[in-house]
């Protein structure tokens, strides 16, 4: 034996040369591909889905009381936005829906963390929780316009009623799946009962809750403009009925695109949310 | 062996005394002994090993002394102080403890150093101590410049550290270690006993460390404590003679191996 596999125990390790990674493997790095790729491809569908829609109208002589030309909705789009009438009724669409929406966020995490914690009061209030869901909530909605009147104290609760459920149903399970060891950690540090849920309980349900905002929020907007359908004299919901009843269905359409928008904008707004309040859940991607 | 009668003369109190300790289960059968009237003393700055098959109540037995779970019967007192009043746990005495988990149980939401500095938040301490301090921990567990990753971002054996750094932020006298090592595999399992080693010898921390791993038991221990099942009770209590700083070559001693060999029989007779 040499001095030297006696000094390392008989192992007589192997020297690699120093390897560069082939070129396909560098060209992989992400951002090209994921990152840009969805900003082309999303447009093109859009575009092709618009002109096929134009190709349509022009070629099958549709009438435009059926189906109006993407052309003339466009018009009627951009005279919207400059209309102050057309802002005045999205303005209570939106007041309706954010009010519905933080009323849901204050019932449905505030009874949604007692009941994950409260044994009886799960046991007691779950029946009644299921039955305001079996029942049609948009079925409620004359119900409500009766009780509450035309204004929009009605379509607050209407998108209320609905954006609620899911709010209360994630954050039950958000607290209920809090790790028991994270539990051991907090309990072995003498932490306060404020103190366990303000440091584990809230943040490790927080992505739960997000989750049921996510869909809550576009409920709410649901809510508050089959409120505006049924009553009432201001809502984008509202402006849509007029619309269609005039037979004015290029309009009738813009309004359905400026919805979507508001709905599109509600609804990033929380996954902006998601991003700020829990960057380091799996669910946002860095 | 040192007897309490030897810990006396040598002018010290136990840092952990166990007097009757036991613990009994409710279950929907029969109730369950998990653990019989236990006797152990601990001294200040002694390395503990509770060794033992699964079911011999040494976990049990840890999340007694931890603070986790109440004994049926018996006197637990740390650092002179009972730890438990009947079902009551008194917190002056859990202030002297921290734990450490066989899952670092690090908070996915704070960063490492919030993590390790978290126990200093609940206390009260302001953001730039409680920093300060965080990063003189990295420091030590040998995390240096992780201060502001995410614990996903980190491998298993640094959030194990970074769970010990937590336990050791607010200074207690004693750390309990529940397999702590027992997820991580065999290469950094070995890492990880040595750098233990150096931060209680740094620190002067008395640590009591469960595991099931013998070779892990004989290589830290000042003395093991050997445990059998149904139910749990102290079988045998083993010095582990091996001069300190302990290297990975004391595995090959001879002392080593016969310890190591003895514990083996004797836990094929008692499992």
């Amino acid at each position: 034996m040499t001095d030297a596999s006696m000094t390392n125990g008989g192992l007589n390790p192997r020297t690699a040369p120093v390897a560069t990674p082939p070129a396909s493997v560098l060209a992989r790095k992400r951002g090209l591909r994921e990152g840009l790729l969805p900003w082309v491809t999303t447009p093109l569908l859009l575009f092709v889905l618009v002109g096929g829609w134009h190709l349509y109208v022009r070629n099958s002589g549709i009438s435009p009381f059926i189906l109006p030309a993407p052309g003339d909705v466009w018009t009627e789009w951009r005279y919207l936005m400059v209309n102050p009438r057309g802002w005045n009724h999205t303005y209570w669409t939106l007041y309706a829906t954010l009010a519905g929406f933080f009323w849901a966020i204050v019932i449905g995490v505030g009874l949604g963390v007692l009941i994950a914690r409260i044994r009886w009061l799960e046991l007691t209030l779950n029946p009644f929780i299921v039955a305001t869901q079996v029942i049609p909530k948009v079925a409620l909605v004359p119900l409500f316009v009766v009780w509450f009147g035309f204004g929009v104290t009605s379509k607050v609760i209407v998108a209320a009623v609905l954006a609620f459920f899911p709010i209360l149903t994630n954050t039950v399970l958000g607290v209920k799946s809090i790790d028991e060891g994270h539990r051991d950690v907090m309990t072995s540090l003498n932490a306060t009962r404020w103190q366990i849920f303000r440091r584990l309980e809230l943040p490790s349900a927080l992505p739960y809750i997000i989750t049921g905002l996510e869909v809550g929020i576009v409920l709410a907007i649901i809510g508050a403009i089959v409120g505006e359908y049924l009553g009432g004299n201001l809502g984008l919901g509202r402006m849509l009925i007029e619309r269609m009843n005039a037979f004015e269905m290029d309009e009738m359409f813009a309004i359905l695109i400026h919805m979507s928008m508001l709905g599109f904008l509600l609804y990033f707004s929380i996954g902006v949310l998601r991003r700020l309040l829990i960057p380091w859940h799996g669910s946002v991607r860095h | 062996m040192t007897t309490p009668a030897q810990l006396a003369d040598d002018g010290l109190a136990p840092a952990i005394s166990l007097a009757g300790i036991e613990k009994w289960y409710g279950t929907r059968d029969a109730p369950v002994h998990a653990l019989a009237a236990t006797d152990l003393e601990v001294a200040e700055r002694e390395f503990v090993v509770l060794l033992g098959p699964s079911g011999c109540g040494k976990t049990t037995m840890l999340r007694m002394i931890g603070g986790l779970i109440a004994p049926t019967g018996g006197t637990l007192t740390v650092e002179g102080q009972r730890l438990w009043d009947g079902e009551n746990r008194r917190s002056e005495a859990v202030s002297e403890l921290g734990m450490v988990f066989q899952d670092a149980n690090l908070f996915p939401w704070l960063s490492i150093e919030d993590n390790i500095a978290l126990p200093l938040e609940l206390k009260g301490m302001d953001k730039a101590r409680r920093r300060a301090r965080a990063h003189e921990l990295c420091q030590l567990v040998g995390i240096k410049g992780f201060e502001k990753r995410w614990p996903r971002e980190l491998s298993g054996g640094m959030r194990q550290r970074a769970a010990i750094a937590r336990a050791l932020s607010y200074d207690p006298k004693i750390l309990l270690m529940d397999e702590p090592f027992g997820a991580l595999d065999a290469m950094t399992r070995d890492a990880m006993n040595l750098e233990l080693q150096r931060i209680w010898m740094d620190t002067g921390k008395t640590i009591i460390l469960v595991t099931h791993s013998i070779s892990e038991a004989v290589f830290l221990a000042d003395r093991i404590v050997l445990l059998s099942p149904r139910p749990g009770k102290i079988d045998t209590i083993v010095e582990v003679p091996i001069p300190r700083p302990r290297r990975s070559e004391v595995q090959a001693s001879e002392t080593f191996q016969s310890i190591a060999l003895a514990l083996r029989q004797r836990l094929a007779e008692i499992s």
